[in-house]
């Protein structure tokens, strides 16, 4: 570790829970981020900033003023690609972090390759069948996976230790009817919000890769933060989920359209 | 003994660097530490006390200037 590097994160090695060991941990790791939006924005920033050392982005939208009343890292970009622009912000603020960009959506046809490249993959996407593609391929690789999703002023966060805990799966087993579910275009979101649960993602990210704490593993975190409820479920492992049980190996591309039932 | 000279240095960098000193040292090994920041004199020992350490001494050698000498744990 350099002269430069000791005062960067300074603030880190003073803990006993980190140190120079684990900050040599961090900069070693890698996260990809899957959706620079609401929760990817902030969650990039905290692990840039912490000196997680490959960062992965995967976006295929473009920045639109809409954004920006929560998506703060894509400052000045209006138009660009939100992968290329949250690119941008972390070089900015950390030379020591490399960046990949994946400028394009998840689907199933590469969602496999993409995510086992990781050591943890963050779910900061905004729909059903993105979350259930992420949760299935980071099961079947065996890649931790923090899932969170808000809306208006509430949120959820939970983590799936592959092969240990409840997978996303476990607790849904299929997507809500189109319509039944109001997204956040609909019903609105406050940038606190998303910013909270995406602040959250990313320390779920660094507990992971450094080994230390306690992880969101069955446990799902209901926060409204309009009461400032933080409620905590308890989450089983579904014996008969189709993913978690091994019964489903592959991502079967036409089961990812609407209800993403297995 | 490896001295590491951290004259020039505040808080806090100079803790920041002991504890890199030490985690780069052996265990059990013993460092002698220069300070010119007196607010370090008394914030580092107790603080790489409580991460398990020995202070051996913590003695004034100069005007403003301070030696303190630290064993390293002997396990992680």
């Amino acid at each position: 570790m350099d002269e430069e590097q000791i005062k960067r994160y300074a603030r880190q090695i003073i803990m006993p829970e980190i140190g120079v060991k684990g900050q040599r941990k961090l900069l070693e790791s890698s996260v990809l981020v899957v959706g620079a939006g609401g929760l990817g924005s902030p969650a990039i920033q905290y692990l840039a900033g912490a000196g997680v050392g490959r960062i992965g982005i995967a976006d295929g939208d473009n920045v639109d003023i809409s954004n920006l009343q929560r998506q703060t890292i894509h400052a000045g970009n209006l138009g660009k690609n939100k992968a290329e622009s949250a690119k941008e912000f972390v070089e900015k603020l950390n030379p020591d972090v490399e960046v990949e960009v994946y400028p394009f959506h998840l689907d199933p046809e590469n969602v496999r390759e993409i995510v086992k490249g990781y050591d943890v993959v963050l779910d900061c996407t905004d729909n059903f069948v993105s979350r259930f593609l992420l949760n299935d391929a980071c099961v079947i690789e065996g890649v931790p996976l923090v899932h969170a999703a808000v809306l208006r002023f509430e949120g959820e966060i939970m983590t799936i230790v592959p092969s240990e805990s409840a997978c996303y799966r476990c607790v849904f087993s299929h997507a809500p009817p189109p319509g039944s579910v109001p997204t956040c275009q609909e019903a609105g979101v406050v940038g606190a919000t998303v910013g909270t649960l995406g602040t959250l993602q990313a320390i779920e990210a660094i507990k992971l890769l450094l080994g230390i704490g306690e992880v969101l593993t069955s446990r799902m975190l209901h926060i409204d933060l309009l009461t400032m409820d933080f409620t905590e479920l308890k989450l089983k492992k579904n014996p008969d989920c189709p993913i978690c049980s091994g019964r489903v190996k592959e991502i079967i591309p036409e089961r990812y359209a609407e209800s993403c039932q297995l | 003994m490896k001295t590491v000279d951290l004259r020039g240095e505040v808080c806090p960098f100079t803790f920041v660097k002991t504890k890199v000193a030490l985690e780069d040292a052996e265990p059990g090994e013993v460092l002698e530490i220069i300070f010119d920041h007196e607010p370090a004199v008394r914030d580092v020992p107790r603080s790489v006390q409580a991460e398990g350490h020995d202070v051996l001494s913590v003695e004034k050698i100069g005007e403003d200037e301070w030696r303190v000498v630290i064993r390293k744990r002997a396990e992680e």
